[in-house]
């Protein structure tokens, strides 16, 4: 048979089964998987077995896909010109269904009061006319840019979180980044592993692979250091580990309310996940729906429904952290804004800057941080659209920085490029 | 590539894979020949059983207009009565589309004009649109049986007219609200330009993000294609003229919960669709209408070409200038060369494609039978170097052990719990068929899952509609992971003639690893193969 391309991939992920043949470790790892849910309890064995390094600090990425109408998520209740350019999209200055004040001049959409606790506590900071400095309007080019972390590069092959699982010392776990759902998405690809934690019901369903006779002549077949034996092994060994906290916290959650649906079901299946598991440092999850082209709505319609489970879901994620919440730092951002005018049916199309949530225990929160020059048609982008004022990579940088603890050659490897730092964002992070 | 790794290699690329028998059979008429029949998808009988089975799937057959009389109108009508109503409604409109899923599958596994379901799940996927949204969850088997299939072996530029004038492609990118602003057919949320379908239209379904257009072009196609919608009614006496749908102005996610745009927009449907005698224009024959009172009649320059003034023909002659345009050439060529070659296809290849789709006028045939003459198809480096999508790998599957799949839901379960829904991508620019997309530690639990229910004969692939097919039936509780594979199950594939099917073309390892595995594993062990989970 010929040659296989795919086998000749090798690559530099060497340090995590150090002196131990590789079904050794994966044996291992079940063992104490077993050990860790029988003898020492969920909360203790997993930091035990695999000896991840002590630090606690994690980062969470939500990516909104579709380009959120930001404008209308912290809205400008302060600039005449958001009011003129959309007549009934609009969200009102205040009262009953208007936005909920938050420093004078931007308002929250109502949708997202669940949040408004974390706002009030100062763990809760926006950055507004954020976003990336490629024009593309295309989304699929600008999710590529923004999740490579590397504007109008194309040929960067790794995702920016990928770039900090191997930036993190002892951040090498199976678990240390997990991302929710069946596939990996382009913002954490790369030589580290990655372990996926499917969504629904189908989680926690017992695989044929967890018969160790079933597994045993898999084992025989993805032996090697091909890249499918790679996501073999490791497909294993995060299985092991995940399913450990996952029969643990189908035991919890009996105890408890049922949670809401949909995106808050998983999410507070990851936060708990996440409270029990010190190595899972990094998490991603995407969320589409944002596209809001057409009848887009104010206060109700279709981006306050969207927003709604959104807002609810990250409080209810926050409380699920529990303690973990004051070592955690949750980014929601999306690949563009959108037109600061709506368009003839009631929608609005692609944009440019946009808002950045940033939220969690580190945060100097209760402020929106932005360089902001108003929405009259001489401060927008073409005319038409938020400037991007702030770099993504600046907040991001700052959380990597400060609460991650990378230095600046670190950085440098996973925002190669990047601009100076505006110095909008400054203090974003508590050091 | 040596002769006895061709017959293989053809089944793989052009065809989802050998069925029993199928890679003896090539053998014996010759790859060249097998291809050549392949590029004639019509002189291939198809067969009786599957002729009937495709006949019986009554939605299939229906127009869009049809489809949305007899299953949107109830949903429309229920929303004023009780919640069971409703959902009745609802469930009755859910028949579309799973017709549509299983004429797609079974025609994937049991037809002979193999690399004609490989290009419509390829064409489709150039042209995605999303099931989830609105009325494409009634109008998605339309699309896919009236815009894409007829023309996925013939040229270009009808595959893409056909998806411009489909109701489907209008709605899901919103241009069937295009208009012209201040034009005198503006009404309600028809008041203005949106961007969405023109931008894809550039972007995803011609010439490439990198196609060498601006925003300024993207204006000016938005422009041209105003006024491109669907049938409508509401003219005057409540009769949907040109036998229209009755889709009233404001008409959005018609089918989605929480969304009742048929409320607010009664009203404005009354008023303003009124139009002399003879202003409307053509209607398609799927449910296509033009309607000039929105269009923006002034000229447009679009890539440096000018259209002059006028009403449909401008946007025929844009598709005419985007056809033709040498950055689509090498967009399609590129896509199609990533698709049958590997995941990075070279230049060389590419701009041969190209050239040819130049020299023929956008012919997608004669672009595929420069592709399967190319040495780059033939190269031995490429020999199954494309990492199954989930489509592939469970349709693959159900292929090679022959499998009688009476029930298609344990296969489409299996596809969207891997993350590839069939009909299921929400964005336009579809799912990706690389490696980098879709080989990850989860896909691989997942897929040897897969391979063990099948392979031990647990997928309840022959049970009828009624039987509760639950997809993964049999893998969720470990007691009966356990029976399956120790009990021993009656239906199991064969291992050796599952080899056999495969052409016997294993690594060492792979054959030392079945080899030392208990019986009732051996087929789950091939079917979860290395060499099974490339193509």
């Amino acid at each position: 048979m010929a040659k296989r391309c795919g086998d000749s991939e090798e690559r530099a992920d060497g340090g995590r089964a150090r002196g131990l043949g590789r079904r050794e470790f994966i044996r291992a790892a079940a063992a104490l998987t077993a050990a860790g849910i029988t003898l020492i309890g969920p909360h203790a064995w997993a930091a035990r077995a695999l000896g991840d390094g002590p630090s606690r600090k994690r980062l969470v990425v939500v990516f909104m896909r579709g380009a959120v109408d930001g404008l209308n998520v912290v809205v400008p209740t302060g600039d005449g010109p958001y009011y003129e350019q959309r007549p009934t999209i609009a969200i009102p200055r205040g009262g009953d269904g208007g936005a909920i004040n938050l420093d004078g001049h931007f308002g929250l959409n109502p949708a997202l009061d669940g949040l408004m606790p974390y706002w009030n506590d100062g763990t809760l900071a926006f950055v507004h006319a954020c976003g990336s400095p490629d024009p593309t309007r295309s989304h699929f080019d600008a999710q590529d840019f923004m999740e490579s972390g590397t504007p109008g590069v194309k040929a960067t092959s790794d995702g920016w979180m990928n770039r900090v699982i191997a930036a993190l010392p002892g951040a090498h776990g199976p678990t240390a980044a997990v991302s929710l759902g069946p596939t990996v998405p382009r913002i954490l690809s790369g030589a580290m592993a990655v372990a996926n934690i499917p969504l629904g019901r189908a989680a926690d369903h017992p695989m044929p692979l967890d018969n160790p006779k079933i597994e045993d002549a898999f084992d025989r077949l993805y032996d090697g250091r091909d890249a499918l034996s790679r996501a073999y092994q490791e497909g294993r060994v995060a299985r092991q580990r995940l399913l450990g906290d996952l029969m643990a916290d189908m035991r919890e959650a009996d105890n408890g309310a049922p949670g809401p649906a949909g995106f808050g079901n998983d999410t507070d299946r990851l936060a708990r996940l996440i409270a029990r598991d010190p190595g899972i440092r990094l998490a991603f999850a995407a969320l589409g729906g944002w596209d809001t082209h057409v009848s887009e709505g104010s206060n109700k319609g279709q981006l306050t429904n969207h927003l709604k489970p959104l807002g609810d879901g990250l409080a209810s994620f926050a409380r699920q952290l529990g303690p973990a919440y004051d070592d955690t730092v949750i980014l929601v951002i999306s690949e563009f804004g959108r037109t600061v005018h709506e368009n003839g049916n009631g929608g609005t199309d692609h944009g440019h800057g946009n808002v950045m949530w940033v939220m969690g225990g580190p945060v100097r929160g209760r402020r929106v941080y932005a360089r902001w020059n108003g929405l009259d048609p001489g401060s927008l982008y073409q005319e038409r659209d938020v400037p991007v004022t702030t770099d993504f990579r600046e907040p991001i940088g700052q959380v990597l920085g400060v609460h991650m603890g990378l230095g600046a050659p670190a950085l440098g490897r996973i925002f190669p490029g990047a601009p100076a730092a505006s110095g909008n964002t400054s203090g974003l992070i508590k050091a | 590539m040596g002769a006895a790794a061709r017959p293989l290699h053809a089944l793989n690329r052009v065809a989802f894979g050998p069925r029993p028998g199928d890679a003896a059979r090539v053998r014996q008429i010759g790859v060249e020949r097998y291809l050549e029949q392949q590029l004639d998808a019509a002189s291939i009988a198809e067969p009786p059983a599957l002729s009937e089975r495709i006949a019986g799937l009554r939605t299939l057959h229906m127009t869009p207009v049809d489809l949305f009389r007899e299953f949107q109108e109830p949903i429309r009508a229920a929303a004023k009565g009780d919640v069971a109503a409703q959902q009745a409604a609802r469930r009755q409109a859910r028949q579309v589309i799973d017709e549509a899923a299983e004429a797609r599958i079974v025609r994937a596994l049991y037809g002979p004009r193999q690399l004609q379901e490989v290009m419509t799940a390829f064409w489709f996927n150039h042209f995605n649109i999303f099931a989830g949204k609105g009325l494409c969850s009634i109008w998605t088997g339309a699309f896919e049986e009236e815009a894409i299939r007829p023309h996925t072996l013939g040229r270009f530029r009808d595959l893409l007219g056909a998806t411009a004038m489909h109701p489907a492609m209008l709605f899901y990118l919103d241009n069937w609200q295009n208009t012209a602003p201040g034009a005198p057919g503006t009404h309600g949320k028809f008041d203005g330009i949106n961007e969405n379908y023109a931008r894809e239209l550039m972007e995803l379904h011609t010439l490439g993000v990198n196609g060498g257009y601006t925003q300024t072009d993207v204006i000016a196609l938005a422009h041209i294609l105003t006024g491109w919608g669907l049938v409508k009614g509401g003219a005057g006496n409540g009769q949907p003229p040109h036998g229209g749908m009755g889709l009233r102005e404001g008409s959005g996610d018609a089918a989605l919960p929480g969304n009742p745009w048929w409320r607010r927009s009664t009203q404005a449907g009354g008023g303003r669709a009124r139009r002399p005698d003879g202003s409307h224009g053509p209607v398609g024959p799927c449910g296509f209408y033009f309607d000039p009172p929105r269009h923006d009649f002034g000229g447009q320059t679009l890539l440096g070409h000018q259209i002059a003034g006028g009403g449909i023909a401008q946007g025929e002659r844009a598709l005419d200038i985007l056809a033709r345009s040498p950055a689509t050439a090498n967009h399609l060529s590129y896509q199609l060369a990533q698709y049958f070659v590997a995941d990075n296809p070279s230049n060389k290849l590419v701009s041969r494609l190209a050239a040819r789709y130049q020299a023929s006028d956008g012919n997608l045939r004669d672009v595929l039978a420069t592709l399967f003459s190319s040495p780059e198809f033939w190269d031995p480096h490429c020999y199954g170097v494309k990492f199954k999508t989930p489509y592939e790998y469970a349709i693959s599957a159900a292929r090679a052990v022959g499998a009688e799949v009476i029930n298609v839901r344990p296969l489409t379960g299996t596809m969207a719990q891997m993350g590839m829904p069939l009909y299921g991508c929400p964005t336009p620019d579809g799912y990706k068929n690389t490696a980098a997309a879709w080989l990850n530690p989860e896909a691989m639990m997942m897929r040897l899952s897969f391979a063990t229910a099948l392979g031990a004969g647990r997928l309840p692939l022959e049970r009828g509609p009624g039987d509760n097919p639950a997809p993964m039936a049999g893998v969720k509780h470990p007691e009966r992971v356990r029976q399956v594979e120790f009990n021993g199950a009656s239906a199991a594939p064969d291992a050796a003639q599952l080899a056999l099917t495969l052409a016997d073309a294993f690594s060492p390892r792979t054959a030392d690893a079945v080899e030392a595995a208990p019986i009732q594993l051996r087929t789950p062990l091939i079917l979860g193969s290395p060499e099974f989970m490339m193509r």
